[in-house]
């Protein structure tokens, strides 16, 4: 598009435009409002729904706004006599099809069908033939259609294809048989899918969990910030009465532009599981009582003071998951550095932790999430970008459409929906052999000046053509970039990831950075939730333990903050003894499960994201603060306000805070000097092998299903109905036809003493002699550790 | 000194309370208008707008799809109704209430119901002895309409020509 600026004149008033611009956006951009259908400005432009016509001088028919390009000195009316003349017409034909259950439809009252009905259609119907009727398609537990309300704006067929990039939707058949559906029946299955039902401008595509809950015009609506991928979307409540109803995107060009996340989309069904914890529960001789919140808070300062009092602060362990606020996370790591405790973690997925002093302040980017757009090269290791950031995805896809490469280094050949350009498929203890071969395939092209331990690290690595081309299109690349995602932050040699990654970004002069997993993993980190870092990154004198030492040593004391420690962390074996071995097990929780009423002794009900003020902190180190949009359910209150009392109750220093922005604002004092810094000062490590000698065993890989992620997520029931959430076993055919075993099978696994049996999947993309296991299930966190040797045998053999 | 004596010979001859008499005294042997309720009654309008009630079709089947219309306009905001989806698939009502301490009977609602679920009955004399049972419920307002679906049913179709 060139930058020429014209000048035209809309009903009289003189705009300037960018030749080569449409009319509508144009108009759009000095509000005149021009009616549409089909035309949305993140779509490409269908021209079709013919809504949009506008009447321009001497052009000898009205012309569609969508589709025509400026011209200088072009005169338009929108409002003139055969503008109006032909919208009226157009909307006619659009009515003729369409039925009239705007009382039943849940699109009534925000329907822009409905809206330019009153509008521009007349008010008596002049035909009286039959209308048309078209059979609804189930198209998954998501959306809801109602096909014969369609009026074929293609807006959902023209998504899927260019931001979805899964080209589900389609129209089939012509003219008056036109009909939109899925090609073949099945259900549609994008993690971006939600969307439609936004761009849908009639009601035929509806959200099937809020359907005939509740009408536009009842709800208030209240902005937020999505709490489920280090993304931070920008988002809208809807409430009725203390309910959020549902849950649509909010504009943020920046961040997520207009659209939204499944994940983030329906997750608000959380809010209200059966299983939300209502009230404070105490167990007493081994019975749990309901209690009102004096009680339960002081029966946790007596017994946390009894602990720490013949054990020592030493033998007491604070986890937080990192999708708390910042408040809370704060105060979190506040009380117990005031208690004398260092033992804090909130890397809850992460087992990895050498060299941790030299990691940044926090996983940065290491570019703000828009660049990521103009990017013509990216390289991602250890990531299934698509399923973890969604929002972020899209912005690599869109860069991938303009022509960049993308290139993934990983276990599993995770389904992109765009051209991945080279892909290393490989068993996790081989990634950081492919790394080095890459790191010497662009020793090799240019004359780096390296060390010594880059060499030494290389020198016996086998550069093949992968690696060259890899490094060729990195180096070749004029804005590129390397990005860890969450399986490299999983794997057990993490350390040896980054400093590798970090080495070939240097070389091939590229950005680095990380796709964090969490809402708040930046603001976990820059909070201090870490054993060797306070607030803003300062080191603290006597590091305390990390998660892996904490579950490890047995302690007795933990206090827990906002998860489940069975399904939430790295090992959820481990994890899962360690509460049961320990004295006094606080857990701050939204939900009671049975597992957590075996383990802990005190049970806090906190408030979900919708139900707390705080503030979230992006990968892009973009901080979000959001206030409480309804009443948290029951007898749950914020977790900073419990916190705060804990502290008050402890007689701990500076603790006395009205209200979280008090604690933001001492929280930012904190941190607003921390550069954002996305590379360690990281060594190498002196060998790329695992501790635990390849002996040709099976490897484990495990991955997290994107709507098991976290808490909230897991009881979202219209997301648990997808295919995202199920767990399972998965090998290649290679592996399952040398064992003789075929999809379905249950299959025992064995995997550091512990066995479980399950069906096993037949899936082509897991790499060659690996096992994928499906974390944050209950079956599966028997098994332990993510990563390691595991032996896998047809159960009953 | 006209004006006086004109007053003085008025007020000589009593002749003001003649003429008020004389009113009494008409409506005393006229055609007495006073309704003994309750052993009468007034006519009623087949427009009257009184106790509502919701309808049914034939088929015993309710008509309100919980589109939520009359609760938008109800001016006194009197309605309260909460909605799912049924069984078979159909948008129907778990919660409708009328507050009548609050309706103000304007009949708006009725006017908004494009199924003629919701409609205001010639009934009118409801009490309640607490403020609670001035509360309407989905359940007594279907009941109320099974009861008088004759008498609505005729009210509207000698009604439908006006309208």
């Amino acid at each position: 598009m060139s930058e020429d600026k014209i000048t035209i004149e809309v009903d009289g008033n003189k705009l300037t435009a960018n030749s080569g611009q449409m009319l509508i956006e144009v108009t759009d951009a000095n509000d005149i409002y021009i009616p549409r259908f089909c035309y949305h400005k993140k779509l490409s432009v269908a021209a079709n729904c013919r809504m949009c016509l506008v009447e321009v001088e001497k052009a000898p028919k009205p012309l569609p706004a969508c589709a025509t390009p400026v011209m200088d000195g072009m005169k338009v009316s929108t409002r003139s006599k055969l503008a109006i003349e032909a919208q009226k017409s157009v909307m006619e034909f659009l009515l003729i099809n369409h039925p009239l259950d705007c009382p039943i439809c849940d699109q009534g009252g925000e329907c822009e069908l409905q809206d330019l009905a009153v509008a521009y259609g007349g008010d008596v119907s002049r035909y009286h033939e039959s209308k048309r009727v078209v059979m609804d398609k189930n198209i998954g537990p998501l959306i809801q259609t109602d096909m014969t309300r369609c009026i074929h704006c293609t807006r959902c067929v023209r998504f899927g294809e260019e931001i979805a990039g899964l080209q589900e939707m389609g129209s089939l058949g012509r003219g008056e048989r036109m009909e939109i559906g899925t090609y073949i029946e099945k259900s549609v299955s994008s993690e971006l899918s939600g969307n439609i039902i936004d761009i849908c401008p009639v009601g035929a595509l509806t959200s099937k969990p809020f359907r005939y809950s509740a009408r536009a015009w009842e709800m208030v609506q209240r902005e937020s910030i999505a709490p489920h991928d280090s993304v931070g979307s920008n988002i809208r409540l809807h409430i009725k009465g203390d309910r959020v109803m549902r849950v649509v995107p909010a504009e943020n060009e920046s961040i997520n532009e207009v659209w939204l996340s499944d994940r983030d989309r329906f997750s608000y069904e959380g809010l209200y599981s059966d299983d939300r914890l209502k009230t404070p529960m105490i167990k007493n001789n081994g019975i749990w009582e309901e209690v009102d919140w004096e009680t339960a808070l002081e029966f946790v300062r007596d017994n946390l003071v009894k602990n720490l009092s013949t054990h020592g602060s030493d033998q007491l362990g604070g986890l937080a998951s990192p999708t708390a606020t910042l408040e809370e996370l704060y105060l979190f790591q506040k009380l117990l550095r005031a208690l004398g405790c260092n033992n804090i973690d909130s890397r809850l997925r992460q087992n990895d932790f050498k060299q941790q002093e030299s990691d940044p302040i926090f996983p940065y980017l290491g570019q703000s999430i828009e660049a990521l757009e103009k990017l013509d090269a990216v390289l991602l290791v250890g990531s299934n970008v698509r399923k973890e950031q969604a929002m972020i995805n899209h912005r690599l896809r869109k860069a991938s459409l303009k022509g960049a490469d993308v290139m993934v280094v990983n276990s599993v050949d995770y389904d992109f929906n765009y051209a991945i350009s080279e892909k290393i498929i490989t068993s996790p203890s081989e990634i950081p052999t492919a790394l080095a071969g890459i790191i010497k395939a662009l020793v090799e092209m240019g004359d780096h000046a390296i060390d010594d331990a880059v060499q030494s690290l290389i020198s016996h690595v086998t550069v093949n053509e992968e690696h060259r081309s890899v490094a060729k299109k990195l180096s070749n690349a004029k804005d590129g970039t390397v990005l860890l995602g969450n399986l490299a932050t999983a794997h057990v040699q993490f350390s040896t990831l980054k400093s590798l990654a970090l080495v070939i970004a240097k070389l091939a002069n590229v950005k680095f950075g990380f796709l964090s997993e969490a809402a708040n993993t930046s603001g976990a980190h820059l909070a201090g939730v870490l054993p060797h870092r306070g607030p803003g990154g300062e080191i603290t004198e006597h590091p305390g333990l990390n998660i892996n030492a904490m579950l490890e040593q047995h302690l007795r004391a933990y206090l827990l903050l906002g998860f489940e420690p069975e399904l939430d962390c790295w090992d959820g074996h481990k994890a899962l003894r360690a509460m049961q071995n320990a004295e006094f097990v606080v857990s701050m929780t939204a939900y009671q499960s049975e597992t957590m009423q075996e383990y802990a002794d005190v049970l806090l009900p906190i408030a979900l994201f919708a139900e707390t003020s705080g503030t979230y902190i992006n990968v892009e180190g973009q901080s979000q603060s959001f206030t409480g949009a309804v009443p948290p359910v029951g007898e749950a209150r914020p977790a900073w306000k419990i916190l705060r009392v804990l502290g008050n109750l402890l007689n701990v220093e500076a603790f006395e805070y009205n209200n979280s922005e008090e604690i933001r604002d001492e929280v930012t004092r904190v941190i607003d000097n921390v550069t954002l810094e996305s590379e360690g000062n990281w060594s190498l490590p002196d060998t790329l092998m695992d501790k635990q000698a390849d002996n040709g065993a099976l490897q484990k890989i495990t991955e997290v299903p994107m709507y098991r992620i976290d808490a909230m997520t897991r009881r979202a029931q219209a997301l648990q109905n997808t295919g995202d959430s199920t767990g399972s076993i998965q090998i290649n055919s290679d592996l399952a036809s040398s064992l003789h075993i075929s999809e379905g099978d249950t299959v025992v696994v064995e995997h550091e003493e512990n066995t479980i049996s399950a069906p096993v999947m037949i899936n082509e993309r897991v790499s060659d002699d690996c096992v994928l296991v499906q974390a944050a299930q209950l079956n599966h966190a028997e098994l332990g550790a993510w990563y390691g040797q595991l032996s896998l045998r047809k159960a009953g053999v | 000194m006209i004006k006086n004596t004109a007053r003085y010979i008025k007020s000589l001859f009593l002749l003001e309370l003649i003429k008020g008499l004389r009113l009494t005294g008409r409506y005393l042997f006229k055609r007495k208008i006073t309704v003994q309720y309750p052993e009468e009654k007034t006519p009623q309008s087949q427009r009257f707008r009184g106790l509502h009630a919701l309808r049914r079709y034939e088929n015993g089947e309710e008509r309100c799809i919980a589109c939520k219309l009359c609760e938008a306009v109800c001016p006194a905001v009197a309605i309260t109704i909460e909605s799912e989806e049924r069984e078979d698939g159909s948008r129907r009502t778990t919660l409708y209430d009328i507050d009548l301490s609050k309706c103000i009977y304007c009949g708006f609602c009725e006017e908004s119901c494009p199924v003629d679920a919701i409609v205001e009955t010639r009934i009118f004399e409801y009490h309640g002895e607490k403020r609670s049972d001035l509360i309407m419920t989905k359940e007594m307002l279907l009941e109320i309409g099974d009861q008088a679906e004759e008498q609505i049913a005729k009210d509207r179709a000698e009604d439908a020509p006006y309208r």
